[in-house]
């Protein structure tokens, strides 16, 4: 991978102290010190912390806590947030209930990598920007005002929609694609209450301070998430993700969608992306346009155009502002079967 | 099979060199030049160190291939680490060393994981096997024969990575086709582009009906 270009030199773990509480609340209080932060799978933090991008002097290890079930709530499957990448995308209530996001998983990383991230972690990767890796560029999410070394740098991989000044990186994951789409809900405890936040509302654009990925809160732990039951949508949603490789790399562009057709008519539509933003990418425009219209190539291309429509591009990302409704299209054409 | 555990912490080599590296890096030496308050601060945060590599020890309980280990290591150290530099088994190799390229898989409780990326200390309990682990006795694992068999390596590097996910990719119910053995293989990338010969021994061995782990 390219990363691997850009890496400078070797730089040794710092030392940090170490902890693994049996409960919540002892975790709470575990992680309220400025530099303590949680670990699980550790694929992404122990990578940062390697290459001296985060440096916590306190890792509060949550595996033991009891956050690994998945099970059918009502109308909801309920995921927690220990649940592996791996066991979620072959659970059979996944595989059942939501296919899309059993899709996005198997389509992201590595199976190595999927046995040990899990699903809280997977919402708080960083992003893979080359200059917030890479030490002695600047970067704004790295090194608050530092500056931006992606904007006028080497920026295919980064984002098209939803940029700011301070920042132009995307959001890595897949998972959080689906997750988006299919309208979940993150669960989140604090040692008071249970907070829950729409799935699309949890992670947050740049803005002014691209440190922060998302809204969660310090002294804040997810424990899950929670994801509506639907038939229809289980029927018809396909995961496209473009990538410079045939497997095991990050998404150019992807695309999840989901489809309740009633004959020829869409009844009801979900549309995210990913690879074009600081966060999950809902297409909420091209998701209105098509609501109650035929499932027809035209449509298809108009809904594209319209999800674009505020699209900027950086110089070498140009390419998404064509990729992007091709897949867009793509995936629909599939998904309806025409 | 599980054997009396052996006390390895005083055969390890000492990190110090490492936390030197790190004190040569750190801004604290530029520091000393510009202001006394700073130099009192980089004096203490340098005294922290040396005293932190006293208390920084954790307890480690693993067993590997069959072997219970009791094990003394810092936070810092991976898997990896412990494994080549504390236990010797240096069938698991450092590629990337930042889970980019798969020649550390190692299996953990049966799950094939990637061992630069993973804490020794978060393994605490559980049961690791190494390439190492494979052959029993004299006789080689069918993945290590096929591999050898199909000629599935040029230089070898990555050939200890590739057989323990190979191993797994069929226990793992994924090696039904030739496509479907390349998707669940894509973690394990060889420079030397031996990936046709690695499908055909993985294929080999799954259509015999799989190997044992």
């Amino acid at each position: 991978m390219l990363l691997v270009k850009w890496l400078k030199k070797e730089a040794p773990v710092i030392n940090f102290d170490y902890v693994k509480p049996t409960t919540e609340q002892n975790a709470l209080t575990a992680c309220k010190d400025p530099l303590a932060q949680f670990i699980a799978g550790g694929t992404n933090l122990v990578d940062l912390m390697k290459r001296g991008v985060t440096n916590p002097e306190k890792l509060v290890d949550i595996t033991g806590l009891p956050m690994s079930n998945i099970e059918q709530k009502g109308d909801n499957i309920f995921i927690g947030s220990l649940a592996l990448n791996s066991v979620v995308a072959e659970h059979e209530l996944i595989k059942k209930h939501l296919p899309l996001l059993s899709q996005a998983l198997q389509a992201g990383a590595s199976p190595q990598i999927r046995n040990m991230a899990t699903v809280g972690g997977n919402m708080m990767q960083r992003t893979r920007c080359g200059y917030f890796y890479d030490l002695s560029m600047p970067c704004n999410k790295r090194t608050p005002n530092s500056g931006c070394g992606a904007k006028e740098g080497y920026n295919r991989m980064h984002a098209i929609f939803g940029a700011s000044d301070k920042c132009i990186a995307v959001h890595p994951s897949d998972m959080c694609v689906a997750l988006a789409a299919l309208d979940a809900t993150v669960l989140i405890a604090n040692g008071k209450l249970l907070r829950r936040v729409p799935f699309k509302d949890f992670h947050k654009l740049p803005g002014s301070n691209p440190e922060k990925d998302n809204n969660l809160l310090k002294g804040e732990l997810i424990t899950g998430v929670e994801v509506p039951i639907n038939a229809a949508f289980a029927q018809h949603s396909l995961y496209t993700k473009i990538r410079d490789r045939a497997s095991y790399a990050f998404a150019l562009v992807s695309v999840a969608a989901a489809l309740e057709m009633n004959g020829k008519t869409i009844k009801d539509i979900r549309l995210a992306m990913g690879g074009v933003a600081h966060k999950p990418w809902r297409l909420t425009t091209a998701e209105q346009f098509l609501k109650s219209k035929e499932a027809t190539p035209a449509n298809f291309k108009q809904a594209a155009m319209l999800a674009l429509k505020d699209a900027t591009s950086y110089g070498h990302n140009q390419f998404k502002l064509t990729l992007a409704p091709n897949t867009i299209v793509h995936t629909l054409h599939t998904l309806a079967g025409i | 099979m599980c054997q009396q555990p052996t006390n390895d912490a005083e055969k390890q080599p000492s990190l110090h060199h490492a936390r030197r590296n790190f004190l040569k890096q750190t801004s604290a030496l530029t520091a000393l030049a510009l202001a006394p308050s700073v130099v009192m601060k980089a004096a203490e945060k340098k005294l922290d160190e040396k005293a932190a590599g006293f208390f920084e020890q954790k307890t480690l309980n693993i067993e590997v291939n069959g072997k219970a280990h009791q094990l003394s290591v810092e936070p810092r150290a991976t898997l990896l680490d412990v494994l080549r530099e504390n236990l010797h088994l240096t069938g698991s190799k450092k590629g990337c060393d930042l889970g980019q390229c798969g020649a550390c898989t190692v299996h953990v409780d049966g799950k094939r994981v990637l061992s630069c990326l993973s804490l020794a200390v978060m393994q605490n309990g559980k049961k690791i096997t190494t390439i190492e682990g494979l052959q029993q006795g004299d006789q080689l694992h069918p993945m290590q024969e096929a591999f050898i068999k199909h000629d599935g390596f040029q230089c070898g590097y990555c050939t200890p990575g590739q057989i323990m996910s190979a191993v797994a990719c069929i226990s793992e119910g994924h090696a039904g086709t030739d496509n479907e053995i390349r998707e669940y293989m894509s973690g394990n990338i060889c420079r030397c582009g031996a990936y046709p010969n690695i499908v055909d021994a993985i294929s080999e061995v799954a259509k015999k009906g799989g190997s044992r782990d």
